[in-house]
């Protein structure tokens, strides 16, 4: 018999078998079930309904209103008061209010929430992120929120997987958003469906982790039901910082495991890349963009409102303007994010720049408020998906691409890589 | 529920979970109010076309992006009784299942079926049959447990019937 991908050892291990294959069905024990203050509302009402006394571990669930907070309306406000009573209620541990909170996927690394070898499940499709960390972590509906709250339990099918090899060094100003536009142009926004992305190579020791962590969290634009990476003396490093004192166990992919095929992707020779509209595979290098002016710009996210982030974007908008008329929006992605950015002084350097810094939230990523863009309008966003009217009018427009071209094409007014505004 | 019967409404490839339900209706989860919204943004007449039992049929990725359950329950709120598509998006297929929205993945089907035609899908058999053109492609069948699953309006439910 062949030997199992990284994924599928995580997973047999969770449910308790010597050895899972691809397409079998199993049911595994969960290490950390989240929700945020859209999905989980509908889980809780879904947990009423349960035959059940209440949760499976109060220490194993993660609640972090962050999409439409600080509230945006009364209906959000009821949304997140629902969250908050319901974490009251079930004594939850990890339950993070305002003031405290960060965007769930910048957040539940950084208070050291999600280990090597976990299994979790996030009612959030972004919930991938965590396989940064050598997590198998994959995003579900809040029914399966629901249930897992309540059994501590979930179902998979195994997923077969890709492994994508890393050779190689990043150019400067290239980053992680580059590597996974380039792969999702490569392989489209179904490339990956319903199987795991295997990261490996040389390639991956010089990733940061902040790179892995915005690689890992657009597996799910590849279709992907995981993104995972090994864990290396980086990410050990990250977890004595960050989970101090907490055990783990690292898995790695089998030498003779099967994997449906190799992507091999030479870091050096990455270029700064933009997805046009409206599909995050519609890959183009940022310096064969032309003349396309914008309206807006936002820098921030699960996926790159990191500190990483905002030191590159503050290192391009430094002793430079924001365009006369643009706008533009950097949001940390956690408190921890917010405060370490203040006293680097990069929240001075935007804010001289004429960007504007916002309160961590999810906000325009996903068109809740804080950047809502008009008819017409045309923005480019660190964010994970350019889909019609995601932030905001129907026909306006979000070019994704890495917090450096979002920098310099704020400072420039279209979209731009550093190099033509003379980084 | 042993079949589905409608009117097709057709898509193509990768309707995302935004244009299902756009971010600006999740401040709510009423199953009505989001059905009032269902497909507006890649589809504006469909709340007005939309019949009870209706089916939708649609090209690759059907589902993509954000893992909201909104959307199946938008979809299933207007009135559909299934969705037939060449692939889904992995959370939009567990998410539709989990609350007893049936859809059946079939390439064939999902090339050829135009919109307007009258389709019957058979969910023990996975038989979906072109009334208009009197063509039928063979989707996978229902097992029993999902058959049940679906009949019982999603897993939480289900999940209390069998305790019971």
């Amino acid at each position: 018999m062949s030997g199992m991908t990284m994924s599928q050892k995580i997973l047999a291990k969770h449910a308790g078998l010597e050895s899972v294959r691809a397409g079998d069905l199993i049911e595994a024990k969960l290490d950390l079930v989240l929700g945020n203050d859209i999905t989980s509302p509908v889980a809780i009402r879904e947990m009423e309904k349960f035959n059940t006394k209440g949760v499976f571990d109060k220490s194993k669930i993660a609640l972090v209103p962050d999409h439409f907070v600080p509230n945006r309306d009364i209906k959000s406000a009821e949304n997140c008061k629902c969250v908050r009573e319901f974490a009251g209620r079930y004594a939850i541990d990890n339950y993070f209010e305002l003031g405290e909170m960060g965007i769930e996927h910048a957040l539940l690394p950084e208070k050291g929430l999600t280990l090597p070898g976990d299994l979790i499940i996030g009612a959030d499709s972004h919930t991938c992120t965590y396989g940064a960390l050598g997590a198998f972590s994959t995003g579900v509906g809040s029914t399966d929120m629901a249930a897992g709250m309540a059994t501590g339990k979930a179902w998979f099918k195994v997923p077969s997987a890709i492994r994508v090899e890393l050779k190689g060094s990043l150019a400067p100003w290239v980053s992680g958003k580059d590597v996974i536009l380039h792969l999702i142009g490569r392989i489209g926004v179904d490339g990956a469906l319903y199987k795991s992305l295997e990261f490996a190579g040389d390639g991956v020791a010089a990733l940061s982790m902040d790179d892995r962590f915005t690689i890992a969290n657009m597996a799910i634009e590849a279709g992907a039901k995981n993104g995972i990476f090994p864990v290396d003396d980086k990410a050990v490093a990250y977890l004595d910082e960050h989970a101090p004192g907490k055990k783990w166990e690292v898995f790695s992919a089998d030498p003779d495991a099967v994997y449906d095929e190799t992507i091999t992707i030479d870091l050096n020779t990455l270029k700064s890349t933009v997805a046009y509209p409206h599909l995050p595979e519609n890959a183009h290098l940022a310096e064969e963009s032309g003349d396309i002016t914008i309206d807006q710009v936002v820098i921030g996210s699960c996926t790159n409102g990191r500190l990483d982030d905002l030191r590159i974007a503050a290192r391009v908008m430094s002793g430079r303007h924001v365009a006369k008329g643009m706008r533009c929006i950097v949001i940390p992605a956690t408190q921890q994010i917010y405060l370490q950015a203040i006293e680097e002084g990069l929240v001075k350097i935007f804010i001289k720049a004429g960007a504007v810094v916002s309160t961590p939230t999810c906000g325009p990523c996903l068109g809740g408020h804080m950047g809502i863009l008009a008819s017409g309008e045309r923005c480019v966003s660190t964010t994970n998906r350019n889909f019609v009217g995601r932030m905001g009018a129907i026909d306006s427009e979000i070019y994704l691409a890495s917090p450096a071209v979002a920098a310099a094409s704020a400072v420039a007014g279209r979209i731009a890589t550093p190099a033509v505004i003379g980084c | 529920m042993e079949q589905a019967y409608g009117k097709v409404h057709r898509y193509g490839d990768n309707v995302d979970t935004d244009v299902i339900i756009p971010a600006r209706y999740l401040n709510t989860a009423d199953p009505a109010e989001l059905a009032a919204h269902c497909m507006e943004d890649i589809d504006q007449e469909f709340v007005k076309r939309v019949q009870p039992g209706d089916i939708i049929v649609a090209d690759k990725n059907f589902g993509c992006g954000s893992s909201r359950e909104h959307a199946p329950i938008a979809i299933k709120a207007a009135g559909i009784s299934c969705v037939i598509a060449e692939t889904f998006a992995r959370i939009f297929y567990r998410n539709s299942i989990n609350i007893g929205l049936a859809i059946v993945e079939c390439p064939e089907a999902a090339k050829e079926i135009k919109a307007g035609d009258m389709v019957r899908v058979d969910f023990d058999s996975g038989k979906i049959t072109d009334e208009t053109t009197g063509k039928t492609y063979q989707g996978q069948a229902f097992p029993p447990f999902m058959q049940k699953l679906i009949d019982r309006g999603g897993l939480i439910n289900y999940i209390n019937g069998e305790e019971q």
